[in-house]
């Protein structure tokens, strides 16, 4: 698997090949707190980047979660809808949302390596 | 944005603040919501609801006549040092605020909620007469120890507290300091809540944590008492709702319930004898869809009937659960019907409250 990348609204994606899998970071788990709802995208879904793709509620609030880049839904992590807090125990593995097939990978190229990814969480603390 | 005596010492438990009523006040701590609620029904929490108002109201013969024409409670039922639930009306019979009022030497102690205090004082300043004198404690702080172990922690710091009956109160002694506590609490647990002074809350909460209590804040309080079916100011109750609305009559003595004599009279009996068009239900979601404040409830032939005023995921039930306010057809435990969630409509039913089982020590 590539080197992950993340979006200003916190989602991360590794790419493999054509596929990539999408999931929230760490760092957007900790605002949410515990989470206690997850509704995933259809398979076969085609989203364009930064279309909602999913939704996750905590305790106290609901959030969505966008696709990062465009591309068909491939798979969806059925063990965090039927548990939601393998989401808050793993946000980075086992805690991922979907796996998109890329229709351009040149969308990579605006996301955020890890270290830019963590500067920017530190300075934009909520 | 005021702070309450133990804002240093949440912040060094890890609280994450939030602005509430005009104070700074933790919404969680490290552990987070889900296993702070967890804790409280398991073991023992402690709150911090030192934002809510202490009044004590003292007067002379005419007080009780006075406070009941605000008060629909029978004040000659209540016994020194006896608590009771109940609210502040306003003349079209709305609740200004819901209280606990507690009979004490000289007068009675009133807990306010802190968004509506300031107002609260003045509706009841309104009510009294010259002889009367009435003071918001500036000086206390109030903390609540909620769960089935606060009897046998809060003994060990304070003797004598085991013998208290819920909803009474009584005078204790704690580091040599005069403190009050009341065996009562909004969790839907057995618990306390512990009137004492600033400069000695911290020591005070520093031993519940050392007789392993955990802090507890406003996100799981808000988990709690909705489990145990307990209404909200400003979501379920507000000034255009009545107490029978609100599906709470059982807190308007019965002798008044009879007699009336006082604000609003006139629409709470015709609610009481007439029955309401609305009435606040309890709602469980089939699967876990949340269905927060504002959720549009419809019946299953697709027409709108109410709405939800609290709606969160239940961790001890574990299930989402909400409360709302439904057109009284469509009130019977059990009725289907349909919450409006982004643009979808979810399966859920009417469900008897509380959600969860209380385990008051009568």
């Amino acid at each position: 698997m590539s080197e992950k990348k993340y979006s200003k609204k916190h989602e991360w994606i590794a790419l493999e090949g054509e596929t990539a899998t999408v999931g929230i970071s760490k760092h957007a788990t900790e605002m949410l707190g515990d989470i206690v709802f997850v509704e995933l995208p259809q398979k076969g879904k085609g989203l364009n980047k930064e279309d909602k793709a999913a939704v996750v509620e905590s305790t106290k609030a609901a959030s969505d979660v966008y696709t990062p880049v465009s591309g068909e839904i491939l798979e969806t992590n059925q063990p965090i809808v039927d548990d939601p807090s393998n989401v808050n125990k793993d946000p980075e593995n086992n805690g991922w949302f979907f796996k998109i097939k890329i229709k351009d990978k040149s969308e990579l190229d605006s996301l955020m390596s890890q270290t830019d990814y963590e500067k920017f969480v530190k300075d934009n603390p909520n | 944005m005021e702070k309450t005596a133990l804002y240093n010492f949440h912040k060094n438990l890890g609280a994450k603040f939030v602005p509430f009523a005009g104070y700074e006040m933790p919404i969680q701590y490290k552990e987070g919501i889900v296993k702070e609620h967890i804790s409280t029904r398991q073991s023992a929490g402690f709150f911090d609801v030192s934002h809510m108002g202490q009044l004590f109201v003292s007067g002379n013969n005419s007080l009780e006549q006075n406070l009941e024409k605000i008060i629909p409670l029978d004040f000659k039922e209540i016994k020194m040092n006896q608590s009771k639930y109940s609210f502040l009306i306003n003349e079209k019979g709305g609740v200004i605020d819901d209280i606990i009022i507690t009979r004490v030497e000289g007068g009675f102690n009133i807990i306010l909620n802190a968004a509506c205090k300031d107002n609260d004082i003045k509706e009841i300043a309104k009510c009294l007469n010259s002889e009367s004198k009435y003071e918001l404690k500036k000086n206390l702080s109030l903390i609540a120890l909620q769960g089935p172990k606060s009897e046998i922690i809060l003994e060990s710091i304070v003797q004598g507290v085991k013998q208290l009956k819920f909803m009474n109160g009584d005078f204790f002694k704690f580091q040599a300091k005069q403190i009050y506590i009341t065996r009562s609490g909004y969790t839907g647990e057995d618990g306390f809540e512990i009137s004492v002074q600033d400069k000695n809350v911290e020591n005070f909460t520093k031993l519940l944590t050392t007789k392993g209590a955990k802090p507890i804040g406003l996100g799981a309080r808000d988990t709690l008492r909705l489990e145990a079916g307990l209404c909200l100011y400003g979501h379920e109750l507000n000034q255009n709702i009545s107490p029978v609305q609100a599906n709470l009559k059982w807190a308007i003595s019965k002798r008044r319930r009879k007699e009336g004599g006082f604000n609003g009279w006139e629409n709470i009996k015709n609610d009481l004898q007439n029955g309401v068009s609305k009435i606040r239900v309890g709602i469980k979601p089939s699967g876990r869809i949340i269905a927060r404040e504002g959720t549009k409830i419809f019946s299953s032939s697709g027409e709108e009937i109410g709405i939800v005023t609290s709606g969160t995921f239940g961790p001890s039930v574990n299930a989402p659960v909400a409360m709302g306010y439904i057109q009284s057809k469509f009130s019977e435990i059990n009725n289907k019907i349909l919450l409006e969630v982004r643009g979808k409509k979810h399966d859920a039913v009417i469900s008897k409250l509380p959600f969860y089982k209380k385990s008051y020590v009568k």
